[in-house]
Parts: structure tokens; sequence; C-alpha cells
């Protein structure tokens, strides 16, 4: 609802989470909060908790300690899955897609609907239309099941039922991981120009160099259990810490940072 | 975001306000069915009053000024917030109806004839191709004993045979309990009571132990046979281990089955005894039979064939239970209801077949007279 703009500017508010599963500690003393309108990336090598932080900010995993808001709410008491109202407000895509095997793409895009309004038949098969459309799927996979397509598409539908509800924020958990070079800025652009036209707010975790250059507003850096580094793409590749450093400066990240240069100079000119 | 959406007519002007979100949409699909739609040839839309709109929102005023035009009237809209005039610019060029009429899938009720017996004929090719392939790796492996995994045999002896001792002790111990119950009221009327001898120990050695461990691990093993091949299948790992030039028959299934034709027989002594052992107490408690005379008839009364009867139809119920299984499970192919339908399959014809096997052993052994 892009209009609906309250006066709370950070839509989530991380404070000193710690997560540990039995002795390993994944997180300590983590803090951060993300703004409305932003796309804000997690960042971070293999292994270092980001999705486990996502699931923890909506409401998956509880964090052994510290509070994690969402629009203002613990997310503990969103933790039963019990059709509370926030989850009206954010739409989460899975890595996997998290599509139900036993339904159609259009069923499975129209199930947050079918649960939470009355509306009726005509309009719920008009929007789960325009939705499929929106993400840029072909009108006829609309009847095939998930394991008939591919796994661009099956991310693509995961997105259209992520927005079905036109949530105020965005979750993408490796939105980019495994699609190939054209189709993964094709995707890029796709969150681009959704957001802008929806009004969301995105948070993605990635560590896709490229996407990371050419979408994001501000990224966090995690590492080691902390948040090493916060900040835009340039103020993170200016970072003096190690492994941000490494992360970013390596050959790759050089070259997305150029693509990405490039890509911005072509728009403008 | 409790504002309501209106949308009214005044003087050939269609004033849409308010929040035009998901939430509203449902009564305003109403008002507009019951609106009073202007019948002039340019009618104008005033949207300067509406808050907030999403994509069903501009939809809906989508719909709403498609129909007017579809019946032959100029439209104009004006008022409408640049960001949502670019929300309805995006939904406009959508075919809303046409589009997704193929999302619905035809459903029939009653396949064709024709259809079913193909399908049929499918899957009896496939299950004869499986039978054939899996006897071929049989003898192969029979030929040479050293390609027999058995490791993952022996851990299949383990989880199909040791770890079902219990629930298959104590399931023939209650049936050894019922059918001496059963026989006691009526040798008790005749005086004839060691005869419960004859009745438990022949009863149970030759059909009921067997049968009842048949279909106890038919639920039990065939299904996870099943489920865990199927699942195999649609993570990928049933490729990885063709791909590596490893055959699934091999690695999957010629453990499973041998593993089960070595358990199944030794769960049906187990189950033999604990079931006539069943049946000895309630000899003892009821009809006054001592175990000692219960032993000594039982020698008498109940010749080693019925024994060896029982005891040789496990290996075929344990090959037909595992090869069940494993068929079903290579033939999921992805998706949640997928893995459960074949499991259920696994189980139903699993069983099927065994008292199938079983009545076939009857007639048999009836005519040779054994």
């Amino acid at each position: 609802m892009p209009s609906a703009m309250k006066t709370e500017t950070s839509v989530i508010e991380v404070s000193h989470v710690t997560t540990k599963f039995g002795q390993a500690v994944v997180h300590e003393d983590i803090s951060l909060s993300i703004q409305r309108g932003e796309i804000f990336a997690i960042a971070g090598g293999n292994g270092c908790g980001k999705t486990t932080l996502l699931r923890e900010i909506i409401g998956l995993i509880v964090p052994s300690s510290g509070t994690i808001r969402l629009f203002g709410i613990d997310s503990r008491k969103l933790e039963m899955g019990d059709g509370h109202p926030v989850h009206r407000r954010f739409g989460v895509m899975f890595q996997q897609g998290g599509l139900f095997s036993s339904l159609t793409l259009a069923e499975n895009v129209a199930v947050p609907l079918r649960e939470h309004t009355t509306l009726s038949e005509m309009l719920i098969h008009d929007i789960v239309a325009a939705k499929i459309a929106m993400v840029e799927l072909p009108p006829g996979s609309a009847a095939k099941y998930p394991n008939e397509l591919s796994g661009g598409m099956r991310r693509r539908a995961a997105l259209a039922r992520a927005l079905v509800m036109d949530p105020e924020l965005l979750f993408l958990d490796e939105p980019t991981a495994g699609l190939d070079p054209i189709i993964a800025s094709g995707f890029d652009e796709l969150v681009q120009s959704l957001k802008n036209l929806l009004g969301l707010t995105v948070v993605m975790v990635t560590h896709d160099l490229d996407s990371l250059w050419q979408i994001t507003d501000r990224v966090a850096v995690l590492g080691y259990g902390k948040v090493l580094g916060i900040g835009t793409m340039e103020e993170l590749f200016q970072s003096d810490d190690q492994y941000i450093r490494e992360y970013f400066q390596g050959d790759r990240g050089r070259e997305a940072r150029k693509q990405a240069a490039r890509q911005t100079a072509g728009r403008d000119a | 975001m409790e504002q309501q959406a209106t949308i009214s007519v005044e003087n050939n002007v269609v004033y849409c306000r308010g929040a035009w979100t998901l939430p509203n949409l449902p009564q305003l699909e109403r008002r507009g069915q019951t609106l009073q739609w202007p019948d002039a040839s340019t009618i104008l839309y005033n949207a300067a009053e509406v808050t907030a709109m999403d994509t069903g929102g501009a939809l809906m005023l989508r719909r709403c000024i498609d129909g007017l035009q579809h019946k032959g009237h100029q439209t104009s809209l004006k008022g409408l917030r640049p960001e949502f005039a670019q929300l309805l610019q995006r939904v406009q060029a959508q075919p809303t109806q046409a589009g997704n009429k193929a999302a619905v899938r035809k459903v029939k009720w009653v396949p064709s004839p024709i259809r079913v017996i193909h399908s049929r004929q499918d899957s009896a090719v496939r299950a004869l191709a499986f039978i054939g392939e899996s006897t071929l790796a049989f003898f192969r492996s029979i030929a040479r004993p050293q390609s027999i995994r058995w490791k993952s045999l022996m851990r299949f002896v383990e989880l199909d045979g040791v770890r079902a001792l219990p629930i298959t002790g104590l399931l023939t111990f209650l049936v050894g309990i019922v059918i001496a119950y059963q026989g006691a009221e009526q040798l008790k009327k005749f005086g004839t009571n060691i005869f419960i001898v004859d009745l438990v120990g022949i009863s149970l050695l030759r059909e009921i132990a067997p049968l009842i461990v048949a279909i106890l691990i038919a639920g039990r093993s065939g299904s996870a046979y099943a489920a865990e091949i199927g699942t195999m299948k649609v993570t990928e790992e049933l490729d990885a281990v063709r791909t590596l030039g490893i055959s699934p028959m091999n690695l999957l299934v010629l453990p499973r089955v041998l593993g089960l034709i070595i358990a199944l027989p030794l769960l049906t002594v187990y189950a033999d005894v604990v079931g006539v052992f069943g049946g000895m107490l309630i000899a003892l408690g009821e009809l006054n039979v001592s175990f000692v005379e219960f032993v000594t008839r039982f020698e008498e009364a109940v010749p080693l064939r019925h024994f060896l009867i029982g005891l040789g139809k496990a290996p075929f119920f344990a090959a037909l239970i595992a090869l069940v299984g494993c068929y079903q499970g290579f033939q999921i192919r992805g998706g949640v209801d997928d893995v459960g339908r074949h499991t259920t399959i696994s189980v139903v014809q699993g069983i099927f077949l065994v008292i199938v096997f079983d009545a076939i052993c009857s007639i048999l052994l009836n005519w040779w007279d054994l």
C-alpha cells in the first residue's frame, strides 16, 4: 500500500540479537535497522547466518536473546503463524520458492487471497493474472504445476505469490542464486521496478555481487557472528575491515562495481 | 488504513474516493454492481480523492472503466495521483480474463476407457521391466557375491527385522491369545480340551503368524522403501547414483529385497514362538492344559511340515513386499502428493499380493495333500 505512509521510518528494528544453536554461536549481539522504502541487502559468506537472521526477522526462528521489531511489533508474537494481521503486510520469497507442489502456479499465487480476503472468484482471477504478468511469467504457465516449471520460473512464481497481497515489505532469500546472468539481472531489474511501482521496502539475503552493486541502497555484511559493516556499497568498498575488503575488492567485486557504474552511466545517457 | 472506499455517480461524473485497497475491494465490488451507471456519451471519472491504491484497486478501477467503454461510452479519467496512474497503466496492458481461462484445468470425472487402458498398459510394461531388471541384477550378484553390498544389506536386516521384533512379538502374542480364547469356548463343550494344541499350533505356524508378520512388514518397511527411493528421486540423488556409474538396482533395490528375504523368515519363527506361547497361557488358564502337556501334545499333533510351509512362504512374501515398495518408489515423479500416493499404493499392493500369494499356496498345497 504505497500511500499508507506512516510516521515511523524504520520498518525493521533488530537490537542486540544473539543466536545459538546448541554450542554454535551464529549471531553475537547484532543490531541493525531497516528504513521504509529502501532496498536493504544482508550479505556475507556462506554459513554466516544470513538466512537465519532473515528467518528470525519474519518470526520463523526465535533468537536466543535480543529483540526484533517488525512494524514495531515484537517478532516473537509472529511465531505461531496464527494469522496475525502483520502477516498481510509482508511477503516472503524463499530460496527454493516454497511453492505448494499440489497446486498449479495460479492456485499458488491465489492462496493468500483466498485465505485472507473475501474477494469474488472473478476478481481473484484478475489479480492473480495481473501478478503473474507483473513478474513477467507467460500467461500459459499459470496452469502448470511447480515441478513442471524451471528454476527461474519457480522463483518468479514465488515472487508473484509474495506480492499478491500488495505487501509493504518484501523479503527475498537469495533471489538470484543459481540463475543465469541474463535471468539474474532481469530479476534484479524486476525487483527494482516493482519496488518503484508498488513502493516496497525490500530486504534481501544475497551474495550476488552484481545484485549488491546494482539495486541495493544499503548493505549489511555479516561475518564472525557480527555485523562487520553497514552502509552503501561505495562506503563498504572503501571499508578498512579485512573481511569486507576481501569480500568486495576481489576480482569479482571490482568487476561487478565497474559493471554497475557502466549500467548507471548507460541509464543516465 | 480503516479508511473506506467509495464509488458514486453525480451528474454523469463517477467519483472514486478513499482507499482502493484489497480489504475494501469486496465492498467496492458489491457497490459497483448496484450502482446506477450514467448514460451519457462521455463519462468523466474523478479519482482525485483516492488516497491509497494497490494492484487490486487498480484492477477494479480498470474494470469499471473498461466496462463502460465496452458499452460504447467515452471515458476520461482525471485527478489520479501519478503513482497510482502508473499502477493503473501497468495493469492496463494485461489480458485479464482471456489469459487465465487456461489456468482452470478441465477435470474429467469419467476418464475415457481407452486412456485408462493405455495408462494401465504403460504401468504393466514398467512393472514387468522392473521385475526383469531386478531379477537380472539378482542373478548377476549371485554369480558375483562380492558385488552385493553386504553392509547396507545388514542394515536393512537390522532396520526391518531386529527393530520390528517388539511390535511383531506383541501382535502375534495377542493373536495367539485371541485364537485360543475362541477355540477354548468350543472345545470345552466337547471336553476335548487338549485339542487346543492342534488348533493354536497348526493355524499359527502354517498361516497366521507368517501372514500377520508379512502384513505388518508391508506397512512398516514397504512404505519406507517407497518413500526413501521416491525422495531420492525428487532430490536428484538417483540421478547422481546413475551418473556415478552405480546401478540403482545394486545399490538400492537388492540390499532391501535380500535384507527383507533374510529378516522376514526370522521374524516369522519368532512370531511362531511368541504366538504359541500366548495360546499356551490361555490353554492353562481356561482349559487347564499345563505347559508340559501342551508341549508333549505339540510334538505329536503338529507335524514339522506345517512349520516349514509357514516358514517357506515368508521369503516370497518378503520379495513381493520389497519389490513393490522399491518399484513404487521409482514411479514417484516429484511433488509432495506424489510421494504420498505411491507410498500408499506400495502398502496396499504389498498386502494385496501377500494375501493373493497365500491363497494360491493354500489351494495348491491342498491339491497336493500337504
